[in-house]
């Protein structure tokens, strides 16, 4: 059984080879996982597997039987709300053309699930592995800062 | 922080967007193409019995299956949908398997049997120039795809006069665009009659052009939509459309839907790089600093097909010398034909290229004249009312190299950190760098071709607005700028404002959404519609209430007097009833430009943007290592419409411009490309680079309806040069070639 976005499925036995990214796009329709390399080098089809950024085209289903997957569709609170992570990618202009957002909101949530606080030399060290070829990656850096902020307020006592 | 606009910015960021690959269709076929394994070659066979055999396969496609024409191209029609009788490049595609799945057409591939006859193949453009070469187009009967030329003055009169000459030769690499999301198409046809693509393509009148000419079909046959594209830098012109165009093929022989999605290995082969120059310099100095003659050869590598090497160089030729005052030039270009992967439009489009070679060589000729590479620049650069070296007079618009040039040395601080400079210091285990680049650039087409587009706004009964026009969304946020414009001059909030998804059926061919021309003349097209569509509204108010409107601003309509007349809720329904649709179609006309090929003088473009880079960086003495610390740009944009995505661009090209310089290279073994993936293609990562600080400068440019001129191409044209000249100011070395590559100590 493998729980994707809070929903549970088996998985038939003839498809315990399949890519994980495959299976998601293709049989779940859940399409915001991209391919962009298909090799496990750039990131695009990024999603959570136990809270931690995995390339999904890396994984066969059976590696993550009995693991709890999140996908970029599965992260806002309703259909039309967002999570302040994806508010702060809009804010930011942290979005260009969009291919690489998925993965990178992704690969930044797992980052704030460890550190609360990240420096920017954290928050580029956690996407290196997602590549972006339209935003330099700096308004992507500004908004997983504010992200940070807004979901982790800093204690004015402290 | 200002927050920025974007219309796609919800759907995008909750995975909802839909690129091509994201969509199905019922009864969808897959198709797959089979890739050229040589560079040159007769085709004597290609035998499809046992593959069409295949599980799952519904049929191979060959040329010969195509009912409209095999070739097609922007300008010279040499690019053949499927290869016919001769391979002349690696990223030729020879058949394609059409099957239920994808994975049945990719297993069908192999089984694929070829006959092929090799023949010699040429690599070096060089070779390819020489008399007696075999060939590689015959019907153009010359490897010099194309030539362009400046002759201005007199050189030979002027060497005499040199106090100083410069000899210099410089090399550009060959790199990919790198798009995210690769090619893909998906094609049906409907049941009135139409083939209709969807597809990544940023430029979909092209793509119809292509669909059609392979078909054998009238354009109103074919209508092209775009979805969301995964990136495109100016590389999803002919290759994406060549995949639309070849989608449609199979779609039209199977009567199914056919989508085809090229895998990074497919698209990396077969896809268009930018052009890798070899650029030949010789300037006289006279001793007070002031360049006295160019003679400069360019000799581009366009790969098996023409593609829009003319334009692509030509753009080098109006740019050769850099933004500096140079009264005695002799410029020759040529595009040259070899069986090398194609090479196309890419941001930036021949300006980096001339700018890696002219930015180094003026600092070179600072050196040995003893003077500073400032001074240098300021002596020579253009100013207002300048003379181009193509006779063109800039007067038309602000000439802003200074401004932007103090800016940048400014915030960078460039006059004292370059006292601190390493210059390959044999104590030091760290050397420091830091150095800039300057340009200027022709906004959009120029000459090159027409240039002109269009923007409807239909305003609903309820006061709600549709907006279209003949630009395309890359990416960059262009349907957020034209809905900003548009609702700046209808005083409208932004979201009461929608962009339709765009389908060439609906507008008038605008053209092409590269050459930084979205903004200008779309942007153009929209503020002259939403003009007219003021005007309308206007004449409705006077007629029918007595009413004289003076503004429309926060939703209201004003008199001179700025009593509110009535809501813009009221005005549209007055429209309405009064049998007057609020409806404009706005066109913008770009000024005329002037080219004379003989002696390459005109006004090649009718506005001009300027820019500045600076860079900071350090090199490990003894590994070689190179980091970057520091990137600062100015750019005058004109206008800034969406303050934040414009940084975006700023920092993207940027980015994309420091991995020129550093990184990427696309290597060729026989003509093949030899990096299959992004593990062998490095591109920058959020690692290499450090925070940079983007300058917008205004000075709105009067040819401009809008004010706002492009800034997509000009954030990346410099930084590779900057970055060259602070490695100078680092080692002490000169790199004249790309990329950089630092020999271990």
């Amino acid at each position: 059984m493998i729980i994707v976005n809070g929903k549970s499925y088996e998985i038939p036995t003839d498809q315990q080879d399949k890519k994980l990214s495959e299976w998601l796009r293709e049989d779940l329709y859940l399409t915001g996982t991209k391919i962009g390399c298909d090799i496990g080098v750039c990131g695009s089809c990024t999603v959570l597997v136990d809270k931690v950024a995995k390339r999904s085209c890396k994984l066969k289903l059976k590696e993550v039987e009995g693991c709890q997957v999140v996908t970029i569709e599965g992260i806002s609170p309703s259909d039309s709300e967002l999570h302040p992570l994806q508010q702060a990618f809009i804010d930011a202009g942290a979005i260009q053309c969009g291919f690489c957002t998925p993965g990178m909101v992704l690969s930044a949530m797992a980052l704030l699930h460890k550190n609360h606080s990240p420096s920017r030399d954290e928050i580029r060290q956690a996407l290196k592995g997602n590549i972006c070829r339209c935003t330099g990656y700096q308004q992507i850096i500004d908004a997983v800062e504010l992200a940070a902020r807004t979901m982790y307020p800093p204690n004015p006592e402290e | 922080m200002q927050k920025a606009f974007r219309n796609d910015a919800f759907a995008k960021v909750t995975g909802k967007a839909k690129y091509t690959d994201d969509y199905a269709l019922p009864q969808m076929l897959h198709a797959v193409p089979l890739h050229a394994p040589v560079a040159s070659a007769r085709i004597q066979k290609i035998d499809v019995t046992k593959a069409a055999t295949m599980p799952g396969v519904v049929r191979v496609v060959t040329a010969r299956d195509i009912p409209g024409q095999v070739k097609f191209g922007q300008i010279i029609k040499d690019y053949p949908i499927l290869a016919q009788e001769r391979i002349c490049s690696t990223g030729d595609v020879l058949a394609l398997v059409v099957a239920e799945s994808r994975a049945e057409a990719l297993a069908a591939i192999p089984e694929i049997k070829l006959e092929l006859e090799e023949m010699p193949a040429l690599y070096d453009p060089e070779k390819a120039m020489a008399k007696d070469a075999i060939l590689i187009n015959p019907e153009h009967g010359t490897n010099i795809c194309n030539y362009h030329r400046v002759r201005t003055g007199d050189t030979q009169a002027a060497e005499s006069q040199a106090d100083l000459i410069i000899e210099e030769t410089f090399t550009t690499a060959r790199v990919e665009h790198a798009y995210l999301e690769p090619e893909c198409a998906l094609a049906h046809l409907r049941p009135d009659g139409v083939m209709e693509v969807l597809g990544s393509m940023q430029h979909p009148f092209s793509t119809r052009r292509f669909v059609a000419s392979t078909l054998g079909w009238e354009l109103k046959d074919v209508e092209v939509k775009t979805v969301p594209m995964g990136g495109g830098f100016g590389g999803k012109d002919d290759t994406a459309a060549i995949v639309c165009a070849r989608a449609a093929l199979c779609a039209h022989l199977t009567r199914r839907p056919v989508k085809i999605c090229y895998s990074r290995e497919m698209s990396m082969r077969e896809s268009y790089k930018r052009h890798p120059y070899k650029i030949e310099y010789r300037m006289g100095l006279k001793q007070d600093g002031s360049i006295v003659y160019v003679k400069v050869r360019i000799v581009a590598d366009c790969g098996a097909y023409c593609s829009v090497t003319p334009w692509v160089t030509w753009r080098s030729t109006v740019q050769c010398c850099g933004c500096y005052n140079v009264p005695n030039v002799h410029c020759d270009v040529y595009g040259v034909y070899t069986n090398n992967v194609f090479t196309g439009a890419f941001r930036g489009f021949g300006s980096p290229q001339v700018n890696w070679a002219i930015e180094q060589l003026v600092e070179i000729a600072a050196e040995k004249l003893g003077m500073s590479e400032l001074d240098f620049r300021k002596k020579n650069m253009l100013k207002q009312d300048s003379i181009t070296i193509t006779q063109q007079k800039l007067d038309t618009h602000k000439v802003s190299l200074q401004e932007v040039m103090d800016k940048v040395l400014l915030e960078i601080d460039y006059e004292n950190k370059r006292k601190r400079c390493s210059f390959g210091d044999p104590k030091a285990d760290k050397w420091y760098g830091i150095g800039f680049a300057i340009s200027y650039r022709g906004m959009s087409l120029g000459a090159e071709g027409v240039d002109f587009n269009s923007a409807i706004i239909n305003v609903q009964p309820d006061g709600s607005v549709l907006l279209e026009t003949g630009i395309h969304e890359n990416g960059q946020g262009a349907e957020s700028a034209m809905i900003l414009i548009a609702a700046k001059e209808l005083g409208l909030q932004p979201n009461r404002i929608r962009y339709r998804m765009p389908s060439t059926s609906n507008i008038p061919d605008g053209g092409t959404t590269v050459a930084s021309r979205g903004t200008l003349l779309g942007g153009g097209a929209t503020t002259n519609a939403a003009r007219i569509l003021k005007d309308i509204i206007t004449e409705a108010l006077q007629k029918h209430q007595g009413q004289k409107a003076d503004s429309f601003t926060d939703g209201m309509i004003l008199d001179a007097k700025g009593s509110v007349i009535c809501s813009w809720e009221e005005a549209i329904s007055l429209c309405y009833s009064q049998q007057i649709y609020p409806y404009a179609f706005g066109v913008f006309q770009a000024p005329r430009v002037s080219w004379d090929e003989e002696l390459g003088h005109g006004n090649a473009y009718f506005t001009w943007v300027y820019g500045c880079q600076a860079v900071e960086l350090e090199v490990d003495a003894k590994t070689g290592k190179i980091s970057l610390l520091n990137m600062v740009a100015a750019h005058d944009l004109g206008k800034a419409i969406n303050p934040e995505m414009v940084k975006g661009q700023f920092y993207g090209g940027m980015t994309m411009g420091a991995g020129y310089g550093l990184s990427e290279e696309i290597t060729l073994q026989d003509g093949a490309v030899t990096a299959t993936n992004f593990h062998q293609y490095r591109v920058l990562r959020a690692t290499d680079l450090p925070e940079m600080t983007a300058i917008i400068v205004e000075n709105p440019d009067p040819t401009s309806p809008s004010k706002a001129k492009g800034i997509g191409e000009p954030t990346l044209e410099i930084t590779a040069p900057a970055i060259a000249n602070a490695m100078y100011r680092a080692t002490g070395i000169r790199f004249v070639d790309q990329p950089i590559k630092m020999r271990k100590q």
